[in-house]
């Protein structure tokens, strides 16, 4: 994609600093040397009943070096943009690098890739969203907020708005050398009101997605905004009134809004080959997909394909090129229900006897060590299949659950626990009202093997998460995944708010 | 580029149009180390500058950030674009008068780490892998050194300085490749005395227990939570203890007749909880850092000193956390957030409160926890890194991860014995909050079930 990159990034000394840092990194004996500059800018906007609570405008702009020498890697960032800055970081890195070979255990060498010269990528926002004040973009939450304070089941309305534009530039010592640019934005309302029965307080959030795109995304283009906005009285009324949920198996109906994170949850990260190496054994976990079950280990029923991908247009995790200067892709994970793919970078490539990385090195700023990030993951729907209000009304009997709310899953992502913003209960075919206390828990294998229906692409759409946390230290990135509506049969549900809740 | 503290003044200097200006400067260098499988993963050192500008017209703001490159001209044109926000805003409901003081250290320079803060630690390290590796013992783990100093000065005079070390040493260690495994987490300023073959040492014997394996029921059980444990719960609970989200009615702390729980016994228990920034071996800042309003937080509280807080004092609520904007809605004392944690109410050892169970599980770590309901606090989550059970005052077998659901207000009450309090690093989240020291707690009738739901 040929497009604009924001004039003030494009003017930064970009090959001065690249050629300053990776000379030095090679006159010092490095064999690999990659140089990023990065600037991220956020802005955060915060209104509580209407009334401006807090805001944030963030830029975040830096440095970074990272080396391969003598079998080790070393990493250094700084915000400072000085050729001097430069050279000593890269001497930061060598120092890194020479450090840890102490520690021995010699790192795979990178896989090779093609070289890219001076490639420019950016994402194609109608309206940049830095380009108005924010004051004009709080108008919009508060007009929104007004609509909703005019229900009476609502007593408080929360809105949020976060805004992201990030800027790459990256070099290496092979030649490759690339400029990106890419917007992404997060509107979400929640609405809260009186349960008077119980005296508690009951909230509804916005199940309207984080996505790739520009500020018109906020006057309805890919979410209706004004319809999910109109509905929410109604739902929040209907959830004050839920009845508590029977415990026992069900069979569920899971809106795209709500099975987006369970995917993420059970097949995004369960397919993380640096989790299954064990390299985030002490603090993200493992998995129990195995490089030895390419091609054999039975994930879920037959109707289930999983892609992964960094190209789908509005897609939070794409970009024209990785944190190691790789092409962006897509591929399986999951082919009729067996596991075929993982995620990897090019550090990991050969641990599965891959010839090339799968694209997937990303930091979150030029202060972090690119890791193996997740990419778009999606279920695919079944050609020609029902929609979502079909799906419900073939099940009969059963729940349907929309939007995500709490999620819990172990460190091998082996079983879990998910609930959602809203639970309904389907009695012959349609909706009869909210269920409180709904989540259901399953083991990830038993869960995907209980896929009995798929909706097809008139149910599928796209959602995701913007603060996906991995790493030490932490660092925090965006992906989105689409699903279609799904039928899952015979999955326990207990009651959160029962007699085994206090 | 300019230095940071100069990067604060130069910010003050410039306003123009505002009719008060605040800037928070902070130089940021992190070291940190990772390993896994007995051998180095990703490591590497950073250095960040930041500088966040509030501007003030009247009762509106403005609030911008940027990491890097702060140059005269780069500072100067962030307070130009603070004031614009600060001149189209709406009026801060948080706002206040700006708080006053002065700093004898303000010009003092800004303290820096560097990765030779691990200097002495990786020989150390390799030779604890070598030993483990001897042993079929495998280690994953992570260490991290942070200096940060910040500067904060107001156009009123305020200066404040702080700096403030941070540091973190986790290890896991697996025997062979079995599933069992033991960690420990503990918070370290100064990485150059720190033996991590001793820290594994202290842990094979959890490793031993696992040898033999017990599947338990969903039920309610009698528990032992390892400081740890209790650090994650207890850090959920002072998250959720803003008090404008409890006047609201809408948190755990609420009181069903309206207003907060703020004078409600929570526990029988003789539990403390509090902050202090002088808490020996956890000191933290001394003075209100906020570089956003927030639920319980508002730049115009900046500089403001902070002093000792109880929030559970004897087991009864006595404080939630204010600014002065809720203190005034909410008509009690403007008690702010403090970087630290501590629990405190017995002094018995971890072994000592195995000793005397007759019947009970150990949980030394928990991870996942994800709240299930706000209104209750209601928090369901996993064991992780050994839930083992004990009998007639032994560790009798290691259990298979369970899954909780437990509210860490309602659990208070059900505390039947408390430890001595240490140092402790929450399993999740001690890559945010490490100044935290807790004791084991022994809790009537936890609610267990296996994590898949498999009863």
């Amino acid at each position: 994609m040929r497009a604009e990159i924001d004039e003030s990034f494009g003017v930064l000394p970009h090959p001065t600093l690249a050629d300053a840092a990776l000379t030095r990194a090679r006159d010092l004996g490095a064999t690999h040397a990659q140089f990023r500059l990065d600037r991220v800018r956020t802005a955060r906007s915060f209104l509580r009943d209407g009334d401006r609570q807090g805001s944030q405008d963030e830029t975040d702009i830096g440095i970074a070096v990272r080396v391969l020498r003598r079998g080790a890697w070393g990493f250094a960032a700084s915000t400072r943009l000085t050729p001097a800055a430069a050279v000593g970081v890269a001497e930061e890195a060598v120092a890194v690098a020479d450090a840890v070979a102490t520690l021995g255990g010699r790192r795979a060498e990178p896989v090779e890739e093609p070289v890219y010269h001076n490639e420019v990528w950016a994402s194609a926002p109608l309206i940049d969203p830095f380009s108005v004040p924010e004051e004009d973009r709080v108008a919009i939450l508060r007009e929104w907020t007004g609509r909703l304070r005019a229900a009476p089941e609502i007593d408080q309305v929360l809105a949020k708005l976060v805004v992201t534009r990030e800027n790459k530039f990256y070099a290496d010592l092979a030649g490759t050398v690339t400029l990106q640019q890419r917007v992404r934005l997060h509107p979400q309302l929640l609405v809260s009101g009186h349960d008077s029965r119980a005296g508690r307080s009951v909230s509804l959030r916005t199940v309207g997605p984080p996505t790739a795109r520009g500020l018109e995304y906020l006057s309805g283009q890919g979410w209706d905004w004004d319809g999910e906005l109109a509905a929410l009285p109604a739902q929040l009324a209907e959830k004050l009134r839920a009845e508590p949920v029977e415990p026992g198996h069900h069979d569920l109906v899971l809106d795209p809004s709500h099975l987006w994170l369970t995917v993420h949850e059970s097949v995004g990260h369960a397919t993380e080959l640096d989790r299954a190496l064990g390299h985030e054994i002490s603090y993200a976990g493992t998995t129990f997909a195995t490089p030895a079950g390419l091609g054999s280990l039975r994930y879920g029923s037959s109707q289930m394909n999983v892609r992964a991908d960094r190209t789908v247009p509005h897609g939070l995790a794409t970009i024209g090129f990785d944190d190691e200067g790789v092409a962006a892709r897509s591929w399986n994970l999951v082919e009729d229900g067996v596991l075929t793919g993982f995620q990897f970078d090019r550090s990991t490539a050969a641990a599965i006897g891959a010839p090339g990385s799968a694209g997937c090195a990303f930091a979150e700023s030029a202060r972090h060590l690119p890791l193996s990030r997740m990419p778009n993951v999606s279920l695919l729907p079944a050609p020609g299949g029902p929609s979502t209000d079909e799906l419900i009304s073939a099940v009969g009997e059963g729940i349907y659950l929309a939007g995500s709310d709490s999620f819990s899953i172990d460190p091998r992502r082996e079983t879990f626990q998910f609930s959602a913003q809203r639970a309904h209960r389907i009695h012959r075919g349609r909706l009869v009202g909210q269920l409180a206390g709904v989540a259901y828990q399953a083991r990830t294998v038993d869960f995907w093997a209980a896929l009995s229906a798929l909706g097809g692409e008139r149910s599928y759409r796209l959602f995701g998460a913007d603060l996906c946390g991995k790493g030490q230290p932490l660092q925090v990135a965006a992906a989105s995944h689409g699903c279609p509506g799904a039928v899952f049969s015979g999955i326990r549900v207990v009651d959160t708010a029962g007699t085994g809740a206090r | 580029m300019i230095g940071v503290r100069r990067a604060a003044e130069r910010a003050v200097e410039a306003r123009r149009d505002a009719d008060a200006c605040v800037a928070i400067a902070e130089e940021t260098t992190t070291a940190h180390l990772r390993w896994a499988g007995n051998a180095p993963t990703t490591s590497g050192f950073a250095r960040d500058e930041r500088l966040t500008v509030i501007a003030i017209a009247g009762d509106s703001v403005g609030v911008l950030t940027r990491h890097g490159e702060l140059t005269g001209e780069s500072v100067s044109g962030l307070v130009r674009a603070a004031e614009r926000v600060a001149r189209f805003a709406a009026p801060a409901p948080d706002a206040q008068p700006l708080i006053t003081g002065d700093c004898a250290q303000w010009q003092a320079e800004p303290v820096r780490t560097s990765f030779g803060a691990f200097r002495g630690f990786v020989p150390r390290l390799n030779d604890t892998f070598d030993r483990e590796a001897r042993l079929a013992t495998v280690l994953y783990g992570y260490a991290e050194h942070q200096l940060r100093t910040t500067y904060l000065a107001a156009s009123n005079g305020l200066h404040r300085r702080h700096v403030q070390p941070t540091g973190v040493l986790e290890l896991t260690v697996r025997a062979g490749d079995g599933p069992a495994t033991a960690w420990a987490g503990s918070a370290v300023s100064d990485f150059s005395a720190v033996d991590p073959g001793a820290t594994v040492e202290k842990m094979r014997d959890r490793l031993c227990w696992a040898d033999r394996r017990v599947a338990l029921p969903a039920g309610r059980y009698q528990v032992i939570l390892s400081p740890s444990a209790v650090a994650d719960l207890m850090l959920h609970l002072y998250r959720a203890a803003d008090a404008r989200a409890a006047a609201g009615g809408h948190s755990v702390f609420s009181k069903g007749t309206g207003g907060t729980r703020v004078g409600d016994r929570l526990s029988d228990a003789p539990l403390t909880l509090y902050s202090d920034p002088a808490e020996p071996g956890l000191a933290c800042a001394p003075f209100t850092i906020a570089r956003e309003s927030g639920a319980s937080s508002s730049v115009f509280d900046n500089g403001r000193p902070l002093s000792k807080t109880d929030w559970i004092s004897g087991g009864v609520l006595s404080a939630l956390v204010q600014t002065r904007h809720t203190a005034g809605l909410t008509g009690l004392a403007h008690t702010p957030g403090i970087d630290n944690l501590v629990l405190r109410g017995g002094s018995g050892s971890l072994a000592e409160m195995i000793a005397s169970t007759r019947r009970g599980l150990l949980v030394m770590a928990l991870w996942y926890l994800r709240e299930v309901d706000p209104a209750t606090l209601l928090v369901t989550g996993l064991t992780r890194d050994g839930v083992f059970l004990i009998e007639d005052g032994e560790v009798v077998g290691a259990v298979p991860d369970l899954r909780f659901t437990e509210s860490p207000v309602s659990l208070l009450s059900r505390v039947s014995e408390i430890g001595g309090t240490e140092p402790a690093i929450p399993r999740e989240w001690g890559d945010y909050f490490t100044r935290m020291a807790m004791p084991p707690l022994r809790v009537e009738e936890f609610a267990l079930s296996p994590a898949g739901g498999a009863s």
